[in-house]
């Protein structure tokens, strides 16, 4: 066996039940006498409902039940509950609309759910479904974030004025119009960042089930949080309490955020597995995850850098409108705000930064966390807003931000909008990536092309983001209704292996390997004697879930804790046995032994004495070895790194190819670099997605018009490139191991790079900005329309 | 109801069907083999790609009854008895050719079905075109990539390049 500790490209330990069709996704789950679920869904934007009308439906061959809101609202079910609460400028609540698990009165976007049938063949749940009338009164819908701002625009709630959910702001107003004042240039953009899909591969699935014996019940979903679940259905919604109500996250195919959040769906499927007594499954079809998984982005700003003659920034402005869709999910009222407006520092100095957000209800899908959740929308608005900074002043784009980059003796470093960061080293991230790109070679490349008859250009983002979230205390001041601890439980077996029981979910991530190497590497075990258990509140103690990158930062110190407990209460146990001071003994490679003797211990003495002792320190020190720690972090942790694309554009066809792309992030220390290297190119992969290719549409009526794999364009094998991967890392310094985090960067510091990539390859079409997705159409049209400004000479 | 014949990783079966029923819920639902997976219902994501008589197909796209008298193989069926993975299955996972898992049945099946259809060699240009029909979210199908090239050789017989 080779080395497999911190570092080594470890193969994974999940890959064996996947390769060989023995994953076990909620779909697979069958229960015995399960029923299925089919939900009856708008297909209006936004519409009062009259009559419902169910007893064709009722009386359909296989059906069990046929259920509406009334039926829900009669046996006291609550709605769907949001876990942030932002304040306005004036210190006011944000307006907070109820969002009942099926509509009642009206219906707010094409998807929301009005109905379920129940019978014993989810064909036999189909056909029932189509015989349901409802008596629809169409309303004008508020489609968009420019119709919904209008002034006399449809209301999506009644008490929402001007559909504005919160009028919100961060930094020193007087202190940047101070600095505008004073600067020499102000330098203007607006921008929109595009609305997507997040479409993980396995559609969103739930299986309520129903003891009839105990009155327990189980859900099993497609869930980043089983225990989040549990915590919100339980208490807001079905009033189950924990002790009665288990929650099983089992391999769930993906989710990139939009498996983080409480749906109705889970609410349905448990409830009426308690009312009919059997087990109840929904699956979703790819049509309903387009119209009900929480979409992503969809932002339009306005951001203005105020700079001196050199080019150096001495304040930022930005103003921005947020779609937060038709209700307010799980965690949607902080992606805007303090997801997305504390990281308008990115990796520059910039002393004064002032931004408003308005977070708008549309009759569209809710928004919510999307891989990088605010991080890739501040990162995209800054980066793009340098890009036209060096183009206005002809400032070279990478001195322009090596001049006003953070300098490395400056850390700790505190932004003018309420982040810490507290390492990086953005010169040494610069240069490798200019260097793996070849950035000195790029002008003979472009040369090359324009010979060819193409186009060709390079962009550069340097970013930053913040995850690992999150500091309870510092969230909770800010709005968060809980604290973001995680949770690891972990057992030395009597004879000696180990069960890390975490809140950490996988589902992609590759936990059950990167999380068994740390585990194996600390305690000097094997890693195939460590198995990691997640996804389970029947098994595991507490945990938040796994998003914002934070399962390594927060659930990994989590683990380090309860690994210093073990290996605090071994020293005690050996010490008795091999009849030494507790201070002698030295715990290294799985071995205690006594200092400056040849006594020693292995790992697996101690745990066989610590659960069937006969020699044993009973007085002082209870039997058993099993630790549970709760680990919440002292500060968000802050990767970042260079992105570099290389495009070329075909003008007859204005198709994009990217040519190449380098990315060289600083995620801390690296447990596993095969998994983030992985994890980097799979976040790039999205990030070349929105800059290039999705965008989730409606049309002014508010119809979702993307709504199928076939309209919304997902990144294929041959969109994409071979996408080279570095890492030049500096320490995360508050946390046990170093780390930082890698799930997101991809996603966060790629779509500028390719923007401004395809910026620089139409430079000669006088274009200084374009908003994703530089579609072929898009580019076609750009290049038609420009004739191209060459040089007088 | 309609009666179905036929053999699903050498195991013969004979089913009774509606006569909508797609082969892809016949395999998970009547055979209980779940490896196969249901991921877009508009024939786009290759989740459910199994083989028909060694050819690679969306089983989501034929019904069931279509599968009259024929031989599938499905990504329960590529291990050897005793647990040996085939060569896709090995360089899968050498590679890092997945995460979540979900797309990967079908992702493997089509790649063989590439692979053997192409004994001359493969480019990577080739191999990417060639997964047209199979959608991936995590892998930014980098490392799928590489594991067919490396795939190639053992399946044609050739040592890997050193």
């Amino acid at each position: 066996m080779g080395f497999e500790g911190i570092g080594a490209a470890v193969r994974r330990k999940e890959d064996f039940r996947f390769l060989s069709g023995r994953g076990n996704y909620t779909d697979d789950i069958n229960r015995p006498g399960q029923l299925y679920a089919v939900i009856k869904r708008s297909d209006r934007p936004h519409a009062t409902i009259g009559e419902i009308d169910t007893k064709a439906a009722a009386k359909a061959p296989g059906v069990a039940a046929v259920f509406t809101g009334a039926d829900l609202a009669a046996d006291n079910v609550g709605g769907l509950p949001c876990g942030w609460q932002i304040h306005n400028k004036d210190g006011s609540p944000m307006v907070e609309p109820p969002h009942p698990v099926l509509a009642i009165g009206k219906v707010r976007h094409v998807g929301d759910p009005v109905a379920v049938v129940i019978a014993t063949t989810k064909q036999a749940a189909k056909d029932a479904a189509e015989l349901i009338v409802i008596d629809y009164q169409d309303l004008p819908a508020a489609a968009s974030l420019a119709e919904a701002v209008k002034p006399g625009a449809a209301l999506v709630h009644d008490d929402a004025a001007g559909n504005v959910c919160y009028d919100w702001h961060i930094g020193d107003k007087a202190a940047m119009e101070a600095a505008f004042a004073g600067a020499d240039r102000v330098v203007k953009l607006e921008l929109e960042n595009n609305r997507l899909i997040p479409n993980a591969m396995e559609p969103r699935a739930a299986v309520g089930d129903f003891d009839t014996s105990s009155g327990d019940f189980t859900l099993f979903t497609t869930s980043q949080n089983p225990h989040v679940i549990r915590l919100l259905m339980g208490a807001f919604v079905l009033h189950i309490p924990e002790n009665k109500l288990r929650v099983v996250a089992p391999d769930v195919g993906g989710g990139f955020g939009s498996k983080i959040y409480h749906y109705a769906e889970e609410a349905i499927v448990t409830w009426a597995a308690g009312k009919l007594r059997k087990p109840v499954k929904w699956t979703a079809e790819r049509n309903e995850s387009f119209m009900s998984d929480a979409h992503g982005r969809d932002h339009v700003s306005t951001a203005e850098m105020a700079i001196d003659k050199d080019g150096h920034f001495l304040g930022l402005r930005v103003h921005t409108l947020a779609n937060m869709g038709a209700y307010l999910s799980t965690f949607a009222p902080c992606v805007p705000t303090y997801l997305y407006a504390t990281l308008l520092a990115g990796v520059y100095k910039t002393p004064v930064i002032y931004c408003e957000v308005k977070a708008i209800f549309t009759n569209t899908v809710p928004v919510d966390a999307y891989r990088g959740a605010g991080r890739p929308e501040a990162t995209f608005l800054l980066e793009r807003l340098v890009d036209a900074v060096a183009h206005d002043t002809g400032i070279d784009k990478v001195e322009l931000r090596r001049r006003n980059f953070i300098p490395n003796d400056a850390f700790p470093y505190q932004t003018p909008v309420a982040l810490q960061y507290d390492s990086g080293d953005y010169t040494a991230t610069l240069n490798a990536a200019l260097k793996a790109a070849d950035h000195a070679g790029f002008e003979a490349r472009r040369t090359k092309a324009v010979a060819g008859g193409k186009l060709r250009g390079i962009g550069v983002s340097t970013y930053l983001e913040a995850c690992g979230i999150a500091p309870s205390a510092v969230v909770g001041s800010l709005g968060a209704r809980a604290g973001l601890y995680e949770v690891a439980n972990i057992k030395v077996h009597p004879t000696g292996s180990v069960t890390v029981y975490t809140g950490s979910h996988s589902h992609g991530q590759g936990h059950e390997t990167t999380f068994a190497q740390l585990v194996a590497s600390q305690l000097g075990v094997p890693i195939d004697q460590v198995d990691i258990v997640h996804g389970d509140t029947a098994k595991i103690p507490f945990g938040m879930g796994t998003y914002g990158s934070r399962s390594l930062a927060v659930g990994g110190s989590a683990m380090v804790k309860s690994m210093d407990k073990i290996i605090a209460k071994g020293k005690k146990i050996a010490a008795h046995l091999m009849e030494a001071s507790v201070d002698d003994i030295e715990f290294k490679d799985g071995k205690f032994t006594v200092a400056g003797t040849d006594k020693e211990k292995t790992l697996t003495d101690i745990s066989l004495a610590a659960y069937v002792p006969h020699n044993y320190p009973i007085e002082e020190l209870e039997p058993g070895l099993d630790e549970t720690s709760f680990y919440d972090p002292k500060n968000f942790t802050f990767p970042g790194g260079c992105h570099i694309a290389e495009i070329e554009i075909d003008p007859d066809t204005g198709v994009i190819s990217v040519e190449s792309f380098v990315a060289v992030d600083d995620v801390g220390r690296v447990i596993n670099p095969m998994i983030v290297e992985g994890q980097v190119q799979g976040g790039v992969a999205q990030g070349i997605g929105q800059a290039l290719l999705e965008a989730a549409i409606y049309d002014s009526a508010g119809q979702l018009l993307s709504g199928s794999m076939m309209d919304y364009t997902m990144p294929r094998a041959d969109n994409l490139p071979n996408i080279t991967v570095g890492t030049e890392s500096t320490l995360c310094t508050h946390n046990p191991l170093g780390v930082k985090g890698c799930g997101e960067v991809g996603a966060i510091g790629s779509p500028p790079a390719i923007i401004n990539a395809v910026i620089d390859a139409l430079k000669d079409y006088g274009v200084r900005h374009i908003d994703m997705p530089a579609s072929a159409p898009k580019i076609w049209s750009i290049i038609q329309a420009g004739r191209p400004k060459m040089a007088a000479e | 109801m309609p009666q179905v014949t036929l053999t699903v990783n050498g195991t013969p079966h004979t089913v009774e069907v509606e006569g909508r029923t797609l082969l892809v819920e016949l395999l998970r639902e009547k055979l209980a083999l779940t490896g196969t997976h249901i991921g877009c219902d508009t024939s786009q994501c290759g989740a459910c790609v199994v083989h028909l008589d060694g050819t690679s197909v969306k089983s989501c796209t034929m019904l069931a009854l279509q599968a009259e008298g024929c031989a599938v193989t499905t990504i329960e069926g590529l291990a050897a008895a005793d647990g040996t993975l085939h060569p896709m299955q090995e360089m899968f996972r050498e590679h890092h050719a997945l995460q979540c898992g979900f797309c990967t049945p079908g992702m493997v099946m089509s790649a063989i079905d590439l692979v053997q259809s192409h004994p001359e060699g493969l480019t990577e240009r080739q191999i990417r075109e060639g997964l047209e029909g199979n959608l991936c979210r995590c892998t930014g199908y980098h490392n799928i990539v590489k594991a067919i090239a490396a795939a190639w050789p053992l399946m044609h017989g050739k040592a890997a390049a050193a």
